[in-house]
């Protein structure tokens, strides 16, 4: 990538945040600029460094929700309740203060409009991030790439980039919403986890060959992609992504 | 299934801090089953080191111990790694 002084090796950088956007009542998203940014791919992630003034330092990783723009990254982070760097960055960080990051991180969960398609992106909660900086990459390009979002949430205050997704929906972009804890009154779309009947239904034919980019919690990941061999899709299409407890 | 299983991707920090190469990408030929796959791929358990195993055979593929400025990394149970240079 241009601008990397040697190729492959990662250095700690400084990030300064530049904006906080509320997404839901329990995610942000953090807007940093750093100046030493060599670019990045959708899909990529970032590793954030937290050093306590007893020296006590906390690493995490991010997924970067953006599509590239010059020395700008956002990531969209999940509070966690106990959590050791998710409440920092979420409610102590202030505009001009900065913080440690590493990346742009990973070569395997990713996507660019040279990649083609059919695209099947398939959410968990904040899984959507990664797959939200490949179709905020998509429409920055003008890219046609047939691609479907199936999105999982708890509740439709949960949904991660709501008016967004409403707004880039159309040309070649469909998104489906199933909301499965809760619903909104007159809600018609599914109301269920993802299963192997909703796959069938909202997923491209195997025929098609589409490129299947999963991410969210462990059991979500495991599910869907374990229902998408029994479909009868390709398991080197079916590229995975699996959020732990403590910060992915 | 372990809930606080995560992947491949989940380490990619740390194998690019120890190899200096982008690893998840890189390819590993289980020493258990034979099977080959990309590293992020594997199953990643974190304790207080790291095991990557096999997604097929739950072979141990590779331990990561890492200290404040070493890491000791145990990969015994890989019979290749491939590597983009």
């Amino acid at each position: 990538m241009a601008g990397t002084a040697v190729r492959g090796r990662l250095t700690w950088e400084l990030a300064e945040l530049v904006e906080v956007v509320v997404e839901t009542p329990h995610v942000k998203t953090i807007v940093l600029d750093v100046p030493s940014w060599p670019g990045h791919r959708a899909g990529q992630h970032v590793d954030v460094r937290l050093t306590a003034a007893d020296g006590y330092q906390a690493e995490r990783s991010y997924s970067i929700a953006s599509a590239p723009d010059g020395t700008r990254v956002a990531l969209t982070v999940q509070r966690l309740e106990d959590g050791e760097v998710s409440p920092y960055l979420t409610d102590e960080l202030r505009p001009g203060e900065k913080i440690e990051l590493r990346g742009p991180i990973g070569g395997y969960f990713v996507w660019e409009p040279s990649d083609g398609g059919p695209l099947m992106l398939v959410a968990g909660g904040s899984g959507v991030v990664p797959l939200m900086a490949m179709i905020r990459t998509r429409a920055a390009a003008r890219d046609d790439t047939e691609t479907r979002l199936l999105y999982s949430s708890r509740s439709e205050d949960d949904v991660i980039y709501r008016d967004e997704l409403e707004r880039l929906s159309g040309n070649g972009l469909g998104v489906v919403h199933t909301l499965t804890d809760s619903q909104p009154p007159g809600w018609t779309g599914y109301a269920r986890r993802v299963d192997p009947e909703m796959l069938a239904e909202v997923a491209p034919r195997p025929a098609q060959r589409p490129r299947f980019y999963a991410c969210g919690p462990t059991p979500f990941v495991e599910a869907v992609a374990e229902a998408l061999v029994r479909l009868g899709h390709d398991p080197p299409a079916i590229k995975t992504e699996r959020f732990g407890p403590t910060g992915r | 299934m372990d809930e606080l299983m995560l992947d491949g991707n989940a380490v990619a920090g740390l194998l690019q801090e120890v190899f200096a190469v982008e690893m998840t990408t890189a390819v590993g030929t289980c020493g258990g089953c034979g099977a080959p796959g990309p590293i992020a791929a594997v199953h990643v358990y974190r304790g207080a080191g790291i095991v990557l195993r096999c997604p097929h055979c739950g072979n141990a593929l590779a331990k990561i111990v890492k200290g404040d400025s070493r890491a000791w990394i145990d990969l015994t149970g890989i019979r290749v790694l491939e590597v983009t240079v």
